[in-house]
């Protein structure tokens, strides 16, 4: 009973990736980290993601802050935020927030201070949407590995 | 020091984004590699021994001084000193020029990946990197190492008399032999790592 619990989260699971993966909001790039990740480090991927969510949250601030005042925006400043959070977005896999970090450089790079606004919100939303369901993935995965649990135990096998 | 039967290669790695350094030391630990990473060009020039100020800072023990790197693998884009600046500084050093240098970046710029590739850097991945870029790695670090091993069968067979300490030797190599055999590295102790295919170099285990 146990282990249909398990695999019905699994199927839950791939369900998701694959929907995430159709949508674009994740690459291949998520793949390659689950890769990394084995007895040695077995929790790099969540390690990894957190750090992601730090890091990602402090940039969104500054971004916020830095476009507070239209009149004295440094755009330069934007444009080095945003390289960081392109960059680490690339580096876990999430192509749809690093997609709009590039239009949202090339707002900058024109001085567009509305336009930048506007990304900004586009960038906000993305990210939310992002996080959202990778806690969920993370969630499901918990849960399937509490139910397989009982099943896959050493001790019991 | 006895030859150890398994070789362990040191890379050092340079990117100034936590979440990067995170990647590619696992991508180097699970290829096998002993890893050490650091935030900042300034940061590599200190753990390969070339030091702006004569002081040691307290964040480098004096370990790292005597664990020879054998591959550099850096990021482009950092503030203050980029990757190519650091390659650049790597390059210009007698000790450090032959480490071999890779360079990263996440934007596929032709121009910069030239300059990289002129100033003598092996190669040039594109960010994320992949665990099969990894193996791109070894045959850069092989063939440092066979000219390091080279360098040292040289020193061996030449009739130069003096102490058996290497930087002895290597001096006086300096300026005794030709501008095409003149690449030695003066600031390493020879490891004790072997490449695994190579058996009649009996001369190492007299390294001390």
């Amino acid at each position: 009973m146990l282990g249909l619990g398990a695999a019905r989260l699994e199927a839950d699971m791939n369900r998701l990736m694959a929907l995430l993966f159709h949508q674009g909001v994740l690459d291949e790039q998520f793949m390659q980290l689950q890769q990394l990740q084995d007895e040695s480090s077995p929790n790099f991927v969540s390690e990894v993601i957190s750090i992601y969510f730090r890091e990602s949250e402090k940039l969104l601030k500054n971004l916020r802050s830095l476009l507070a005042d239209r009149e004295c925006t440094d755009y330069t400043k934007i444009g080095i935020h945003l390289n960081q959070l392109m960059g680490s977005s690339s580096s876990i896999g999430a192509k749809r927030v690093r997609t709009v970090c590039l239009a949202f450089r090339a707002a900058s790079e024109h001085s567009n201070w509305s336009g930048c606004l506007r990304l900004l919100e586009v960038l906000e939303h993305e990210y939310c949407y992002l996080k959202t369901k990778l806690h969920e993935l993370f969630q499901m995965e918990q849960h399937r590995v509490m139910a397989a649990g009982a099943r896959y135990h050493p001790a019991l096998s | 020091m006895a030859v150890a039967a398994e070789t362990q290669f040191h890379v050092l790695a340079v990117d100034d984004s936590r979440l990067d350094r995170m990647l590619i030391e696992r991508l180097l630990k699970t290829s096998s590699y002993q890893v050490t990473t650091v935030d900042s060009g300034s940061k590599a020039l200190q753990i390969l021994g070339l030091q702006d100020d004569q002081t040691n800072s307290p964040s480098v023990s004096s370990d790292q001084h005597d664990t020879e790197v054998n591959l550099i693998i850096t990021d482009y884009c950092m503030p203050e000193m980029t990757g190519y600046d650091l390659l650049k500084k790597i390059k210009e050093s007698s000790s450090l020029k032959d480490i071999p240098v890779v360079i990263m970046s996440s934007e596929n710029v032709p121009s910069r990946i030239h300059r990289c590739l002129e100033e003598g850097a092996e190669e040039f991945f594109l960010k994320p990197v992949q665990l099969s870029d990894m193996n791109r790695l070894k045959p850069h670090i092989l063939k440092g190492k066979y000219k390091e091993l080279h360098q040292q069968q040289v020193l061996q067979n030449s009739s130069i008399t003096g102490s058996n300490h290497n930087s002895n030797k290597r001096k006086a190599m300096d300026d005794e032999i030709s501008p095409e055999m003149s690449k030695t590295k003066t600031h390493k102790q020879p490891d004790s790592t072997v490449i695994p295919y190579i058996t009649s170099f009996s001369f190492l285990t007299s390294f001390e």
